[in-house]
């Protein structure tokens, strides 16, 4: 028996584990398998979040020492930094204000742990735009679901249980038909409805996503293709999909930046975004790009109104700079001076550098070499309350606190940081 | 510990005060009556020949919210290029920078609320707050500094009232479920844009007329105009039923303004940014100047207000949330692109960037349009300066506007310079009216505040909030109101040589009508059953603007404020 909560009540929860952002979770102070509303991703984090060691103590070199040492040693290692790097950025909105802050005075380059991914859709939308839907029009108005190279469920566990499968919607949709494009039979599953009836599923390697996107869009705009297959799936399954989606209410696309590994995956997300157009001139259809979690979300909408950019950027002397390329996590390892690695929801590990390090995090982060500096915080939506942006971005939503402890936030460590420098 | 504002020259509209020298004290951020005892005056401003008005209000302008960043976020080549480039003054549409002026369509949220002080303006409402969107809207504006602030929460697109008209529920439902929206999203107003038009987008309509009927629930922007109108009338809600017409942009639109004039049955509406629903069909290219037929029907209907929304020619970036026009329009982008949404079953937006041309027939034209409305207008009281920022132009253009306003020689070599087919259409240049420094404080200050609600703003009464700009009268109208020589906020000095002095945070304005609680019980089965969110979270609380130390709340008495 585990004590979950501050209280022995089940108390109602938010879950920030991924981008979908439930907010009907119940947690009973029983355990995690009676977490209603739960699932695979939100009872892990959750049991993971609750096996944390409250009392972890801050540390330099390993050795613990208490927060004001460890924050004024955060501070004398930026103060030195005249090139720093933040990355991680595993944080939601109210600690990512204050990394800007602090970023800002300390003159540091931004970049989130997952940019690889999200980036492919930011060039995306910065080059042509895109038009896209929300968690409630896919519920109440998709009938056909096409997802390109992803599961959706292993990201986004409860996509076909909440948005899907409901069987209240406003405009009495049928039953979404559902087609997976390059995505292992065996992942399929979640696909499956709950009357039996079974997704389309088109077999294809990701690397020939692109060629056949490419192959759709000429469907839509009529071409002829001469060839009888495309990366080996038939042109005659092409036009299928392509009629589907042309005769549907409400088609949506979905897809996820993150399975797209291979270069310049943005134009393959453009190719994306142009069927979406050209469906949209006679029809309705729109795209819903998942994200990768972490905060994804909402750390880029935060440093976006605060700075004008997302991130991949820097403050040089209060003056924001963006570069998708140069502002890479992966790039400025070679060039930073200093590294503050943030990662709050999970314990992930910073990367092995030689530069001094600070590590504020999940006060489970594994460390396999001991940085410089290692400040234990509390995890948004279970030691303290946050806010976070859901996949769609138009939904912010508030993290609880759900129990008591002495663990610092984020926000709170930063701005002490800030105050020293 | 009293502040005096010694010799101003007072331009004080909501006091009948034109230019009348007069002294003004401060205190505890208030305007005072002159204090019995002078001793306690710690600090004097001699302000002798200059103009004092109160700190302008920008009744609608975007500030904040999911639009916005997206525009941002899609535009990073127009801050880039920002940090870069200066205008040059033989340009159109050049005006007179402050050391700081950015000319950036989507400044952060942080220059925004610097751009605003520096020219005077103290208070900025965001006109489009969805309201599943309205966490981050506060979020944004919370993090604008200087300023005051609130916004305009959108209904008449959202499947909620939709199914409520539909079903014909009695105007006290629907009452309650406007004032419970103005509660949850912690707005002032209630906007409604392209009536039923982004509903009807979301099942393939293209278009919607006035009288058209949306095809899924049979009712026509008409009904929704008058069910909205008629709600924020009888909540007592000071700020008239914000109405952003069918058919934005469309040549031939100015008729269904004119039918939109009539909508509400002479209950209060505010027809927003005009100028983009003042469009005729006469002449070679099929697109025409219908100001005057506007203006027309303006200075009748004494129950309509506008703004403007005058476009001023350079690069910008349009954010609306009317999905359906911008979608229409999309093809216009420059650079081309655009991002369209469809939101949550409660609204839509569509962001694309837009460079206006001087040498472009309707571009030209509209720049014509927007002037043609602003000097036919008879009731200064009745029409409000904006270029709906970032759609027309950005805010720091507003006093280049003014100068267009108060200078007829100025607008004419202007107007000269622009496209000649233009030229032909408009009637600019028979139109002689110069605004007076009188008619500015009405537009930007007096009638702004009446407009909202806003009692103790826009005025340099006692009791009045101690917001306060100090210019020096030039003849360039536009390098006096690009930068005032003192900005009080509060009370507490802020600008001095448009130049920040000190960072303060201004109040998240409201208005919060009394409603019957009993409203939540259906809203929280529909929540239950077709959103994807809890009705708790939905609603915002107080302390979520407040918590930071920073933020703070002002509730306006839902009663039309007296003047």
């Amino acid at each position: 028996m585990k004590n979950y909560t501050s209280s022995n009540e089940p108390t109602s929860a938010t879950c920030p584990a991924c981008g979908l952002l439930c907010d009907d979770l119940i947690l009973n102070a029983t355990g995690a398998e009676s977490v209603k509303n739960g699932c695979a991703k939100s009872i892990t984090f959750f049991e993971q979040s609750f096996q944390t060691d409250i009392s972890a103590s801050a540390s330099l070199f390993g050795k613990p020492c208490d927060l004001n040492t460890a924050i004024s040693a955060a501070a004398d290692i930026l103060r030195k930094s005249k090139q720093p790097l933040f990355a991680g950025l595993g944080t939601e909105v109210q600690g990512m204000r204050s990394l800007m802050r602090l970023a800002e005075k300390s003159n540091a380059t931004l970049d989130h742990m997952h940019s690889e991914s999200t980036v492919r859709n930011t060039l995306t939308m910065q080059n042509s735009g895109w038009l896209t839907t929300t968690l409630a029009e896919i519920k109440n108005r998709a009938d056909v679901i096409l997802a390109i190279g992803t599961d959706i469920v292993t990201s986004h566990p409860r996509f076909f249980e909440k948005l899907v499968w409901n069987t209240d919607s406003l405009f009495n949709k049928p039953t979404p038909e559902i087609i997976y494009l390059s995505v292992p039979a065996e992942n399929t599953q979640a696909g499956i409805a709950p009357n039996g009836t079974s997704p389309t599923v088109i077999p294809a390697d990701t690397a020939s996503i692109p060629e056949i996107v490419n192959a759709l869009n000429a469907l839509l705009h009529h071409k002829k293709i001469k060839a009888d297959t495309v990366a080996g799936v038939a042109i005659s399954t092409l036009q299928a999909v392509a009629d589907k989606l042309k005769s549907a209410q409400y088609a949506v696309v979905v897809w996820s930046a993150a399975s797209l590994k291979f270069t310049h995956a943005e134009l393959t997300v453009q190719s994306i975004v142009q069927l979406i157009n050209t469906l949209n001139e006679n029809s309705r259809a729109a795209g819903f790009p998942l994200n990768s979690g972490d905060g994804d979300t909402s750390i880029n909408n935060t440093s976006t109104w605060l700075s004008g950019y997302p991130t991949r950027s820097r403050l040089v002397n209060g003056k924001p700079e963006y570069d998708t390329y140069h502002f890479s996590t992966k790039k400025q390892l070679d060039l930073c001076d200093a590294l503050l690695w943030v990662s709050t929801f999970n314990p992930h590990s910073p990367p092995d550098i030689k530069t001094p390090t600070i590590v504020i995090g999940h006060p489970n982060t594994q460390l396999e070499h001991q940085p410089d500096v290692f400040i234990p915080v509390g995890i948004p939506g279970v030691d303290h309350a946050g806010l976070m942006f859901r996949v769609d971005s138009s939904i912010t939503l508030p993290l609880k606190k759900l129990r008591d402890n002495h663990l610092p936030s984020l926000s709170d460590v930063i701005s002490k940081i800030e105050a020293s420098l | 510990m009293i502040t005096l504002l010694k010799n101003g020259k007072i331009y004080d509209p909501a006091h009948k005060k034109d230019g009348v020298i007069e002294d003004i004290y401060i205190y505890q951020g208030r305007i005072i009556p002159k204090p019995l005892d002078p001793s306690k005056i710690s600090q004097t401003f001699d302000l002798s020949g200059k103009v004092v008005m109160a700190g302008a209000i920008d009744m609608h302008s975007h500030i904040g919210g999911g639009k916005m960043n997206i525009a941002r976020m899609m535009l990073p080549e127009l801050q880039q290029k920002q940090a870069q480039e200066t205008k040059l003054l033989t340009e159109p549409e050049a005006h007179i920078c402050t050391p700081h002026c950015s000319h950036h369509a989507v400044p952060s949220a942080t220059d925004t609320g610097f751009r605003y002080i520096e020219m005077g303006y103290t208070a900025a409402f965001e006109p489009a707050i969805s309201p599943v969107n309205a966490r981050q809207a506060h979020l944004e504006m919370g993090d604008t500094p200087m300023i005051d602030k609130g916004g305009y929460a959108m209904l008449g697109n959202d499947d909620y009232f939709l199914r409520m008209l539909a079903a014909k529920k009695d105007q006290k439902a629907i009452n309650d479920y406007v004032a419970w929206i103005l509660h949850a999203t912690q707005a002032i107003g209630i906007k409604v844009v392209n009536p039923g038009g982004i509903n009807a987008f979301k099942f393939n309509q293209r278009r919607l007329n006035l009288d058209e009927n949306n095809s899924h629930y049979q009712v026509s922007p008409r009904e929704i105009l008058q069910s909205l109108s008629r709600a924020v009338h009888e909540l007592g809600i000071a700020k008239p039923l914000h109405v952003h017409c069918n058919n934005l942009g469309a040549a031939g639109n100015f008729e269904t303004t004119l039918n939109t004039m009539g909508a509400s049955d002479g209950l209060p509406m505010h027809l927003t940014h005009i100028q983009f629903h003042s469009y005729g069909t006469e002449g070679d290219k099929k697109f025409s100047s219908a100001a005057a037929q506007i203006s027309e029907a303006l200075n009748k209907n004494k129950h309509i207000t506008a703004d403007v929304g005058q476009i001023l020619f350079g690069q910008t970036v349009t954010a609306s949330g009317d999905s359906m026009m911008q979608h229409l329009n999309a093809k216009h982008a420059n650079p081309k692109k655009s991002v369209i949404m469809d939101i949550e079953c409660d609204a839509g937006c569509g962001v694309m960037p837009f460079k206006y041309r001087d040498q472009n027939y309707v571009n030209a034209l509209q720049w014509a349009i927007g002037l043609e409305i602003f000097l036919s207008a008879e009731d200064p009281w009745r029409i409000f300066l904006t270029t709906d920022h970032p759609n027309g132009a950005p805010f720091t253009s507003y006093p280049h506007l003014i100068r267009l306003l108060m200078d007829k020689a100025f607008r004419n070599e202007t107007f000269a310079k622009l496209n000649l087919d233009a030229q032909a259409m408009s009637n600019l240049a028979s139109l002689s009216r110069e605004y007076s420094l009188y008619e500015i404080a009405i537009m930007t200050r007096a009638g702004a505040s009446k407009l909202i609600g806003l009692n103790d703003r826009g005025h340099l009464g006692v009791g009045a909030s101690a917001d306060i700009t100090v210019y020096t009268d030039q003849p360039d109208r536009e390098a006096m109101f690009a930068k005032p020589d003192y900005v009080f906020k509060n009370g507490e000095l802020v600008v001095r040589d448009g130049v920040v002095t000190k960072v303060v945070w201004g109040a998240t304005h409201t208005a919060k009508p009394a409603f019957d609680i009993g409203v939540e019980k259906d809203l929280k089965d529909y929540f239950d059953k077709y959103q994807t969110m809890q009705l708790d979270n939905f609603k915002m609380s107080n302390d979520e603007i407040s918590h930071d130390g920073r933020g703070s709340i002002v509730v306006h008495d839902n009663k039309q404020a007296s003047l």
